[in-house]
């Protein structure tokens, strides 16, 4: 019998009184809230649909044509690789993506930054970007190669457009939320307002910058792919459509691999740079 | 009398009399964009003297902060002007603000925001590193030089806003309700020490408030204002002795002054404001 002792509203002392029988305890109701994590079935669950889809192709359950076993996938991309095939496609897809996402978000910033600070861009670029940015960009690119030919150029060009939008449209939303009081900030400490844009805009809107980066990068993968299928002689998008054609679906599958693992680089990578430049968001 | 601080990097100060600001005739009246006009400020009207303490005290929404950004240039009077006598200055702004919300540059640490105004002055980067190092211990910050905004407590965060004002080396600072978003014990604690920081500085003040009891321990002077549209009451002259510190809340004068601003205050609201007395 614990005799725990309990001070109440008069000082005096009073004890839990263990033979009374109606006690209510009060719970932490919250609990489901809890973020909890499951690494290993994460890992498991992952290992687990591989080996699964492994057995079918083995087991004959699914044509090889169809659905090609995970190990075949990976052997064919190993002599891939040996050969250098693999690098050629994924060059040829890297430095257009290179190119264009460059390009669009050099453009998207410094557009985004004019028509979010100064009225009259903002009343001339507002209604071109309203009128643009709903067509799917991937329909320009016919009219792209009739302007630019049939090489690079129109590759790249559809690659910043679709990354410029989401760029620009970012940019745009992040200076119209700077907190003013930062300007005045620096207003009264002696900024005209070439120097705002400088100290105070760029790096208030760097955050929105990363993440139309972030949805930027989506864009692009999909757009060279699309491109390279259209038109092209190298290409991750041109290695999928030729593999198609030739019924090789296992280098179809190397091809949506690499796709996958490019989309994780990438990821990764802008969450590093994020880190690395935006170091008082943590 | 105290003397004009003249800093050699400083070229403003072009005569050796004592500055004045005047605050000659300010009305501002906004009006919508139905039309309708809302007044905030009708004829306010004073002087602050070189080293002097001015507090401007008054009701919620009686146009203390449109004073305050009228004289900082932040924004336009709809008459009246604001004047610095016997002073020319170049584009360097006269005056530095410290904002309610701190307004620091999350971006920048502790020492990048103090040195920001003297980065715009163009000044040398040992001439900076030095005069910030100097506000940063006048303000206590040692040791903190590299820390981030968001690092810091909310009375830290309003040092370091008061360090990068007083670096800029104003002939004004103004001070809009700097202490408001500061929790109560933190709030008695950064008074004591904005009075030792005077006392160290004696630099030119206005200060905007609606805590009255401040306004008399801080000012050498309170402007006491009415409700909308904003007129002042009285100007109360504080009468009380200098370096003030803990001590002068437990004497009877202090609580005349307090008493007698209440007074005036108490006659323009209806409903009990809050963080007052």
């Amino acid at each position: 019998m614990s005799q725990k002792k309990f001070l109440s509203a008069k000082n005096t002392e009073i004890s839990v009184d263990q033979s009374r029988t109606q006690r209510s305890v009060v719970q932490d109701r919250t609990y489901f809230l809890r973020i909890k994590e499951h690494p290993w079935l994460s890992v498991a669950s992952f290992i687990f649909i591989l080996f699964i889809w492994e057995m079918m192709s083995r087991l004959q359950w699914i044509p090889p044509l169809f659905l090609p076993a995970p190990s075949e996938i990976l052997s064919e991309g190993w002599s891939m690789l040996k050969t250098g095939l693999i690098f050629k496609h994924v060059f040829a897809s890297l430095s257009r993506i290179l190119w264009g996402f460059s390009i669009a978000c050099v453009l998207g910033v410094i557009i985004g930054i004019l028509i979010g600070f100064f009225s009259i861009p903002e009343a001339i670029g507002n209604p071109l970007i309203a009128a643009t940015f709903p067509i799917p960009k991937i329909a320009i690119l016919p009219l792209l190669i009739l302007w630019l030919g049939i090489g690079e150029p129109p590759k790249v060009a559809v690659i910043a457009l679709g990354v410029f939008f989401p760029m620009v449209i970012n940019v745009y939303a992040g200076v119209k939320n700077v907190d003013p009081l930062l300007i005045k900030a620096a207003l009264s400490l002696g900024s005209n307002r070439a120097r705002i844009v400088k100290k105070v805009i760029l790096p208030s809107i760097l955050p929105m910058i990363f993440a139309g980066m972030k949805l930027g990068i989506g864009i692009a993968l999909l757009l060279v792919v699309a491109a390279e299928m259209v038109a092209a002689d190298a290409g991750i998008g041109f290695m999928i459509l030729t593999a198609a054609d030739l019924m090789q679906t296992k280098k179809l599958m190397v091809g949506l691999v690499i796709l996958s693992l490019l989309g994780i680089f990438f990821n990764w990578l802008f969450q590093k740079l994020e880190r690395v430049f935006i170091p008082w968001k943590q | 009398m105290d003397l004009v601080f003249v800093s050699s990097f400083d070229i403003r100060i072009s005569s050796l009399r004592f500055m004045r600001v005047l605050i000659d005739n300010i009305s501002k009246a906004y009006t919508d964009r139905k039309g309708d006009v809302t007044e905030a400020l009708r004829d306010i009207h004073f002087a602050i003297e070189e080293s002097e303490f001015v507090v401007v005290v008054g009701p919620s929404g009686c146009g203390k902060t449109t004073l305050l950004n009228i004289v900082a240039g932040l924004l336009s009077p709809s008459s009246g002007q604001v004047v610095f006598e016997d002073i020319r200055f170049d584009s360097t702004p006269p005056t530095a603000i410290v904002f309610q919300d701190f307004a620091l540059f999350p971006w920048r640490t502790v020492l990048k925001n103090v040195v920001y105004g003297l980065e715009e002055r163009g000044l040398k980067k040992e001439d900076q590193f030095e005069i910030a190092q100097r506000y940063i211990a006048m303000v206590g910050l040692q040791g903190f030089e590299n820390k981030y905004p968001h690092q810091l407590s909310g009375g830290m965060k309003q040092r370091v806003a008061i360090a990068r004002a007083l670096a800029n080396d104003p002939l004004l600072l103004l001070m809009d309700e700097p202490f408001s978003a500061l929790d109560a014990q933190t709030r008695i604690l950064m008074q004591y020490e904005l009075s030792r920081i005077w006392e160290e500085t004696r630099k030119s003040i206005l200060y905007i408030t609606h805590h009255i009891q401040e306004a008399v321990f801080l000012g050498d002077r309170v402007v006491v204002l009415s409700k909308r549209p904003g007129r002042i009451l009285d100007i109360v002259k504080i009468g009380l002795p200098r370096p003030r510190s803990e001590h002068l809340t437990g004497e009877k004068r202090y609580w005349e002054y307090v008493n007698q601003i209440w007074g005036y205050i108490k006659g323009q609201v209806k409903e009990p404001l809050e963080e007052i007395l």
